[in-house]
This record gives C-alpha cells, structure tokens and sequence, in this order.
C-alpha cells in the first residue's frame, strides 16, 4: 500500500450535488436556523448567565411584546423586504446593484425637501403623491448612473454602485446643514412634527398601516412584472447570457437602463417610505446597512417573495428582539448585531451544504 | 514477474446524484510505452474516467494501480505527483504570458526564478520529441496547434510519464493532426504511455497501438488496433450495427438565395476578422463552411443574421418571391422575420442560442416572445413548439419544464436545431451541429439539414468533421485567415485539397 495515501482511515471530500429536493434543501435551512439559535443562545449565556430561554423569552418580548413592539418589527420588516424586492430585478440581471444604500438615501433626501419645504403650501394628499413620485426619481436617477456607464462603457457596476454610497452619504451631509434643525444641532430632527405634513397618514389605526399596503403592493406587481411580463424575461435573459439576448432581438444597453431604473426607483420608494412613513427625519443613517442586509435577503431566498418575506421576518424579528434583550440585560447596542450576525453566518453557511455534499470514502483494499 | 501497468483501473465507478451513473465498474489498462485511444460516444464517461485519473473527480468505488501500487488521487496535484498529466481540450492558458510562463506557472521552483534554465530544459524536451515551440512566445500570438503543445510541453516539464489528451485533434487542420501524431510517436518511442480520447475512427486506427471502447458508462472491451476496423470499432461503440452514410441528393429548384458582396469585419479590438468574402448560397443546396476555428466562420455567419456589424460590402437576400432585400442593413429581428434562421452551437453550448437556467418552454420563445402587443408573454406557443420538439427529435429530458442546463449536451442541441428548423426557414445556419453528439444523433441531424434542403431551404453549413463535410454538402467555401481561400464542389474535390486551402493564404509561421 501506499503509505502517503492511505496515512488516514477513511477520506471526506466534497462533491457538488447534481440537484437536491426542495424538502431536502429546506430541511438543512431549518437545520441551520436551530443551530443558529443554539449558539446564539450560547453565546448570551456566556455573556449574561441567564438561562437561555429566559433570553428567547425576552427576545420575542422585544420583537412582539406589546402592540407598538410589534408594528415596529412589521415597518422594520417591509422596509427590508421591499429593498430586496427593488434589488430582485437587477441581480437576475447579474447587475450587481450594491448601491441600494445611496439609492434609499437619495429618495429619502428627497422626501426630506419636499416636507421641509412644501409642507406648509401644498395640501397633504398631494404632497404625499408628489413624494412619492420624486423619490421614486431620485432612486431611479442614482441607479441610472451606473446602468448608463456598464451599458456604453462596460465600467464595473459593483465598485460604482458601491461609490454612488458614499457621494450620497456626502449630500445628506450637505443637505444636513441646510436643514438643521434646531440650529447647531448637526441633525435634522422631526420634520413637521407639530403638522405632520408629508407624514403617512394611519392606515388600520398604525401609522405603519400605509407602509405595508404600498410594499406588499410592490412586492406584488414585482412577482408578476419577473414571471410573466415579456421586460422580465428579456431581463433575465440578458442576466444568463447577452450574447443569446443579442441573438434574440434584444437590446442589452436598453434593458440594463430599464431595469436599473426599476431597481433604483424600488429604492428610491424604500428611502420614502423610511422618512415619511417610518423616521420623518434624515441622516446619513437613514439606510442603517439595510440596502446591504437586503442583498443577503434577495439572494438567500432566490428571489421567491414569499421567502424574501419569511427571511426578512426571521432577521427583524431577531433584530428587534435582540435590542431589547440587550437594553434588558445592560449589553451595548453591538450585541445585537453579534446575534444578527451569528444567524447570518448559519444562513449563508448552510446554502454550501445544499449545493455540496461531502462525502466519506472507506479505505478500499485489506491493509 | 511481467512489468507491471503504467495505470490499471479496477472496477472504477462514479456516479452522480442518485440517478446518473457515468462510470459503472471500468476496467482498464494501460502499458508502458503504448498509445492507447479511448473510444465511446459522448456521453460514455471517458472524460470522466480520465477526470478521475488527473485527480478532478474522486471514484466511488474501484482501485487505481500505477506501476502496480494502488493509489488514491484526491487532487490535481496527487495526479502530479504520480506522473500523470492531462491535456484539456480547453486550454488552461494565460494569454499575456510567454510558453515558457506558462509551463512554469504553479511549479515550486528555487526562489529565484532563472528563465534561462527554464528555457534551456524547454528547448531540450521539444528538441527531443520534434515539437515546434518558441519558450519566448506569447500565447496570443500562437495559433490553437502552438497553444496545444504549449500544454503537452508543460506537462512533460513536470515530468509526466503517461500523458492523457482529451479530443486533441478536435481544433486542428488534417496537416497539423499529422504533426501531432509525428510527436506522439515520438514519445511514445521514448517510453511515455499515452490515452487519447476520442470519438474519430479514422484517427484511432491511425494513431493507436491499442483501442478501449467505453459505452453508456460501461466498460465494452479492448482490442489490438490491427485486428480493427472502422465498422468494427463503430459497432462496439454504439453496440449495433449502423450504417454511415448520408443520403445527399441532387439539388433542385436551384436559386440564388444569399448573396456576400466583399464584406470586411473587425472585431473590437480592431482585428481583421472577415477580409472581401463573397459568396452566394442557393437555396436546394447546403454549403459548407470549412476553416480552422476561429478564421472567421461565426462572424461570417453572424454578419448573415445581423449579429455583427459589418465594415464594408454589403449581404442581399433574394426572397423566392422575388423580392431583394439588403440584409447588411437590417436589424437582427428583421432577418429572423425574413424567415433567414441562424442556429449557432458554439463550444460550451449553452453561450448563444438557449438560456440555460430557463426550462424548454422559455428557450423555445426566445426569439418569438415579443409576438403581440401585449406586455406579458403567452407560453401557450412555446409550451407546444417545447412538447413538438422533444417528440420529433427523441429529446430526453424529464418534462419541458426542465432547465436546458440539466440536459446532456446532445439533447440541448436537439433543442436548439429543432427550434430553428420548426419554422421551416428559407435560409438556415447552422455552426457546428453535431458537436459532441452521439453517431445515432448526429445522423438525425444531417436528416434533418438534408430535408431542409429538400424543402427548399438554402443551408450554409460550418462544420468541423471534414469528412462529414464532404460528404454532406454541395459545396464547400474554405476560409482561411478571413479570406476565403476556394470555393469547392464536394463531390469532387478531396479532402487534403481542402486541407491545403484552410492553411492557405495564412502560412504557418
């Protein structure tokens, strides 16, 4: 026998699966998600010495506890959910959209302006159209940019999406010393706090009610506009292959635009939503990571909504359950993200083991 | 004791998934100092088995022997280690580098790197086995046959003794097959064992000392490449006797249908790729186009179907009804309505034509799903055009709903042929149509080009069987280096004269 060979008693190696079940494949993912609590839980134990379970308990208290805990995880969660929506489009076009932070900021700054400074002259219903409408723009002008330059110019969409973060980042900060309010207090504040102009109006006795009727709405129109409309299958065709998409009649530079138009817009809503219909303020923390958070969502649910919704009800509910749980037992804000963190690790993790098996070959031969 | 095996597989089987089984208990055996050509139909598991040789797959189950000791190959560089080396019918290549970078590349050298040392050993081995190699040459300067022995020179630069070529003949001209042969010999002489797989008769019984057939992923048998013949070897390949012939008629209803005026193409980066080509193509006729790939023959076709922006001259299209139309200034989805189909099959398949992660379904209205005024697309069409096509042409496949990536490579060209054909165009091209599918298929496909003709059609042709070629089609336009260097009459014309004029006009450095 060869003794640098067969040194071991048996051998594991990877082997990519061919296909898998999609019971199987749901299966490791749920797999994935105890794991995940199992260590989380570990790890607060480490960290409080309470009993694990009284930590869980707190969790779900914080995430759903009383009435306003749990509108706040449901605003929480349809802002991610329609930033992974607006994110669907241009990743099944294999355009690496990681600009939804400066996509939302960008329709958030722009329904800032148009509270600020037309909060008192146009009528709210209206404001509110308008609002929408410009943010919905300014999103679609941000992923404009970098549709028109990978079009025209094959630039790389990945770094000029990402830049387009910080040039956002850098005009809410300008925007912010225009805007502040009260003076010297380097923030925006509450716009129309005492007008509520611009703000959206309570729908089922929320203030969030509007927000989740206009994301399941684009949640919605996104599903069907991807399955059945002929823009989502020459999208997704120019995402598999251009070269096939030039053979069938259609023009790649057109449908990059289009679509990243679309996606950009989607954002360009979410940062809208955010400020009128969730803080009624701006920041540069207006986006918070979501608009990254979101690509982590889009793809682990491989672009299904009702697994985008599901995955982005896992993350908030965790999320906000953490916060309270941290405040609770007197940890600091980075406890949370540790928990959010540890679960994505499993989530992300286990998606290598639905495309690989690893496998264990037995010595063959008697020695 | 009698010496033992260069290689030995014993009951070698490797699945994958639960259904597919590619090696199903292979035995085979490999002599010091023989040339030893693996025969099966794509689809039979050789690359595969030799994949599990070099260390890319690991075997379920069986032995590997080398010189006689049982060996576990866990990763390339166990392959390595072992002395065996395997030419891809991919280059694994880096452009920018010279030959002798790239042979280097990966190696754990001394820490100070003495090119002239390197160059020497290079200069030695291919003076040795007649290879013709510049080690200061760049890879984008070479033509497929250097890039080629780039990739056996760096294999025997690592000392490899048994040497696994997989379809090496596949890119070349009859003239430098010849040349590649001369060097095998050589080596062989000089006490390498070498596996060379491949589905071409014609080279087996020229090439090899000993032939293993391989079919359906079983192990069918061996035999002395004297005691063979083409029948014989087809017969143990497809395990029933069939008949190798193409029923070529005479054309009829003979009229122009294309006409190539002087056409110059560049590619982006500026490069000649297309020189003055002319030609017509009739309809009732096929014509073929041969050339070494990469001289032109799929922007030629391109530039028919309005793919490939065009320099100068000009493509006119004679309708039967009589009408011209100038192609060269139409859009792609005018052609396409012109009933003027092109069904490219290029190397890795899926790159143009079918979309490989859609189902039957979507890739069958890939260029009719604009149709209407409606914004949402109708898959009742497609959905029957799908079931029609898997029905006329014997796709396996387990629904039409499956994606076409899941499929084997010969039923994915099934796909997109018959989608092509379904239409009944008046012009049809086809590149490279049969490319890695089974004899019984490709067979099925040339039916099918010869009942397009029957129809009317005019069909161009580019192909790289020559053999198959002549024996296909009417005509044959040979470009070489963007020009086009003869136009032939299949019937008459033999296959070196063509070989000459694909080399012609470049001239072999």
């Amino acid at each position: 026998m060869n003794k640098k060979h067969a040194a071991g008693g048996s051998v594991f190696h990877l082997t990519k699966r061919s296909s898998i079940s999609r019971k199987k494949a749901w299966a490791i993912r749920f797999a994935a998600i105890l794991l995940s609590l199992l260590v989380c839980a570990v790890f607060i134990f480490m960290i409080t010495k309470q009993n694990p379970l009284q930590v869980y308990a707190g969790i779900i208290d914080g995430a759903v506890g009383t009435n306003r805990r749990l509108w706040v995880t449901i605003r929480e969660t349809m802002t991610l959910l329609i930033i992974a929506v607006g994110l669907t489009p241009a990743f099944r076009m294999r355009f690496w959209n990681i600009g939804a932070e400066g996509q939302i900021l960008m329709g958030g700054m722009m329904t800032a302006f148009m509270m600020i400074n037309f909060g008192n002259t146009i009528p709210s219903g209206l404001l509110l159209v308008l609002i929408l409408i410009v943010s919905v723009a300014a999103g679609m002008i941000w992923g404009l940019f970098p549709a028109v330059f990978k079009a025209y110019f094959n630039t790389n969409e990945t770094l000029f999406t990402l830049m387009l973060n910080y040039v956002a980042i850098q005009i809410i900060d300008f925007c912010i010393v225009y805007w502040e309010n009260p003076k010297g207090s380097n923030s925006v504040g509450i716009i129309n706090a005492g007008t509520r102009a611009g703000w959206m109006p309570q729908v089922f006795g929320s203030d969030y009610g509007l927000n989740v009727i206009i994301v399941i709405l684009v949640t919605i129109l996104m599903s069907l506009y991807m399955r059945y409309s002929k823009q989502g299958y020459e999208l997704a065709v120019v995402g598999e292959s251009q070269n096939t998409a030039r053979y069938a009649g259609i023009s790649v530079p057109r449908v990059m635009i289009r679509t990243m138009m679309i996606s950009g817009g989607i954002c360009g809503l979410a940062g809208a939503i955010i400020v009128s219909g969730a803080s009624h303020t701006i920041s540069t923390a207006t986006a918070g990571g979501r608009g990254f958070t979101a690509i982590i969502v889009a793809w682990m649910s491989k672009f299904n909504p009702i697994a985008m919704l599901a995955v982005s009800v896992f993350l908030v509910f965790m999320q906000q359950g953490s916060i309270q749980i941290a405040s609770q037992f007197g940890l600091n804000e980075n406890a949370s993200d540790i928990i959010t963190g540890i679960l994505l690790f499993f989530l992300i993790g286990c998606e290598f083991f639905i495309n690989y098996r690893i496998e264990r070959k037995k010595e063959s031969g008697e020695g | 004791m009698t010496t033992p095996y260069a290689i030995e597989l014993k009951d070698i089987t490797k699945r994958f998934g639960s259904k597919v089984i590619a090696n199903d208990h292979v035995q085979l055996t490999l002599k010091k100092g023989e040339i030893l050509s693996i025969l099966g139909e794509n689809g039979s598991g050789k690359t595969t088995l030799m994949n599990m040789l070099s260390g890319i797959y690991f075997p379920d189950e069986g032995q590997i022997f080398v010189n006689g000791k049982e060996v576990l190959i866990r990763s390339p560089r166990d392959s390595f280690d072992l002395g065996i080396g395997m030419i891809h019918q991919h280059f694994k290549l880096i452009d920018i580098l010279t030959a002798a970078e790239n042979i280097i590349l990966g190696l754990d050298g001394p820490s100070r790197l003495n090119m002239k040392e390197v160059k020497a050993k290079i200069n030695e081995l291919t003076g040795k086995y007649g290879f013709d190699l510049n080690p200061d040459q760049k890879i984008y300067d070479m033509s497929v046959s250097q890039k080629q022995t780039v990739e056996i020179v760096k294999v025997l630069y690592r000392g490899a003794d048994v040497l696994i070529l997989d379809e090496p003949t596949a890119v070349l001209t009859p003239q430098e097959t010849t040349r590649l042969f001369k060097v095998l010999k050589n080596m062989r002489d000089a006490g390498k064992s070498i596996i060379i797989i491949t589905h071409k008769l014609n080279e087996v019984l020229e090439i090899s000392d000993r032939v293993s057939v391989l079919r359906k992923g079983k192990y069918v048998g061996s035999v002395e490449t004297r005691d063979a013949t083409v029948e014989s070897l087809t017969e143990m390949m497809v395990g029933e006797k069939v008949s190798l012939d193409i029923e070529r008629t005479k054309p009829q209803g003979v009229e122009i249908r294309v006409e190539v005026r002087g056409i110059n193409v560049r590619s982006h980066e500026g490069v000649h790729i297309l020189r003055d080509v002319s030609f017509v193509a009739r309809s009732g006729e096929i014509l073929g186009i041969a050339g070494i790939s990469g001289n032109g023959q799929k922007e030629l076709l391109e530039a028919i179907a309005g793919l490939q922006e065009i320099e100068s001259g000009e493509i006119l299209y004679d309708a039967p009804d009589g009408t011209v139309s100038k192609l060269s200034e139409m859009k792609p989805e005018e052609i396409y309505k012109l009933n003027i189909h092109l069904a490219f099959v290029p190397e890795d398949r899926l790159g143009m034509g079918l979309v490989g992660s859609m189902d039957l379904i979507d890739n069958m209205m890939i260029r009719s799903y604009k149709d209407g005024w409606r914004p949402y697309v109708d898959r009742r069409p497609p959905r029957k055009l799908a079931e029609e096509v898997v029905e006329k042409l014997e796709v396996q496949t387990p629904s039409i709903s499956t994606p076409v990536s899941r499929l084997s490579g010969g039923n994915v060209q099934k796909i997109l042929v018959g989608r092509e054909i379904a239409t009944s165009p008046t012009v049809l091209m086809v590149a490279y149509p049969v490319r890695g599918l089974d004899i019984n298929s490709s067979y099925a496909i040339y039916n099918l080009l010869n009942e397009q003709k029957q129809k009317g059609a005019a069909v161009i042709c580019v192909g790289e069987d020559l053999d198959v070629l002549m024996e296909l089609c009417d005509k044959i336009l040979v470009l070489a280096g963007g020009r086009v260097s003869g136009i032939v009459n299949a019937r008459k014309s033999t296959k070196e004269e063509v070989g000459l004029l694909m080399t012609g006009g470049k001239g072999d450095k």
